[in-house]
């Protein structure tokens, strides 16, 4: 493998060459520990900000997307907390990793 | 049909938990969504293994439908209520599927586990159990269900609804992007389909928008009331989403979902495709 499974999510059986990978951890801060939200939905906007695709988060609060290249916008929700938006560069190829707090 | 007689709210269901002669069953895109935790008394359908077909690319006939849903412990007389991830994509699809084999009595979860899951909502990991029942199918509706020919035959004369992500319209994507790229078909859309995102048809939480809202969205790509509608999406489950919205949301007459759809229809040979944001024009016969 290509060593691109940094954020947790086995990626067996998936070319990452040809694949631009999003992906990343959703968390919390709960009693002053971080802990991984593993109920939290993250949705995909592309530069337009149409929505393109979402997943729930693994036990583990990660995520991961197939994308293109180019800006896209991930949209987290999660149970009592507001939306969060982060922006994130993708490039075929590449594993662009995401932290996202909420 | 209307969205009083398709929809339940979460707090419906909720309310209804322990109520007779309702059966509510989960169907997730991530089939293994069921197993991490359920609404109580839910039970599972696999879109995958228990609802195609696990030779030929097909649904279930008629009487492996039945078998299926006698075994599962569901009743004719039973209203069923179908919830599941991702803005109900694949419950959608599985309330198409019911209404294709002719179930009375069939509802959406408006919002569905996401909407559930957002209110904190219980869930638990334990599994119901149903008495088995003697289920009897009608035969498949195809006035809901679009095949190749009559999609290749409405190009320039039906609605032509393509539901995917504008990136996998225009033909930069291929599949949604939580799924791998690599596949076999071209990439692109039908001529004169009109682009309307199936997400586009629910809030953020998952829920329905407002059928003002929604005639709106269909009368801005120029949607022809008048006119037989087909939607398609990659494999079918998003359409199916759109199909409810059209038909029984919305009231349209004639609204096919064609399961078929990009797989099929971009893996067809000699097909006319247009790529790019623009519905292209329907080529002379």
């Amino acid at each position: 493998m290509c060593g691109a499974t940094e954020g947790g999510l086995s990626l067996d059986g998936v070319n990452v060459a040809k694949e631009a990978v999003i992906q990343g951890q959703v968390t919390r801060v709960v009693d002053g520990q971080t802990e991984p939200v593993p109920n939290a939905y993250v949705r995909l906007l592309d530069a337009t900000g149409e929505f393109t695709a979402e997943v729930p988060t693994s036990a583990s609060g990660h995520f991961r997307f197939f994308a293109g290249n180019g800006e896209w916008t991930l949209r987290t929700l999660a149970p009592k907390a507001d939306p969060v938006d982060r922006t994130v560069q993708a490039a075929v190829g590449s594993v662009a990793e995401v932290a996202i707090a909420v | 049909m209307s969205r009083e007689d398709s929809l339940v709210t979460v707090q419906w269901v909720e309310d209804n938990l322990d109520t007779p002669g309702i059966v509510l069953i989960e169907v997730d895109e991530d089939t293994s969504a069921y197993d991490k935790g359920h609404i109580r008394g839910a039970i599972k359908l696999d879109w995958s293994a228990d609802l195609q077909d696990q030779v030929r690319r097909d649904f279930l006939n008629k009487t492996q439908f039945e078998a299926l849903l006698s075994a599962r412990g569901v009743s004719n007389d039973d209203t069923v209520v179908l919830y599941g991830g991702n803005n109900n994509w694949f419950a959608a699809y599985a309330y198409w599927y019911f209404t294709l084999y002719g179930h009375r009595d069939v509802k959406l979860m408006d919002g569905g586990r996401k909407r559930w899951e957002l209110d904190s909502r219980e869930l638990t990991d334990e599994l119901p159990v149903r008495a088995a029942t003697t289920y009897v199918a009608s035969d498949q509706d195809t006035s809901i269900r679009a095949f190749r020919d009559e999609v290749v035959a409405a190009i320039g004369v039906q609605n032509i609804v393509d539901v995917r992500s504008p990136d996998e319209y225009a033909g930069r994507l291929l599949a949604p992007a939580h799924l791998p790229q690599e596949q076999a078909q071209r990439a692109g859309h039908i001529p004169t389909s009109v682009n309307v995102p199936w997400s586009k048809n629910a809030n953020d939480d998952g829920t329905f928008k407002s059928d003002a809202d929604l005639t709106k969205l269909y009368d801005e790509v120029g949607f022809d009331q008048d006119k037989d509608t087909i939607a398609l999406c990659r494999i079918g489950e998003r359409s199916s989403l759109t199909w409810f919205v059209l038909d029984q949301l919305l009231g349209h007459k004639n609204v096919k979902n064609y399961d078929g759809s990009w797989t099929e229809y971009g893996a067809l040979v000699g097909v006319p495709i247009v790529l790019g944001d623009e519905p292209g024009q329907a080529e002379e016969a």
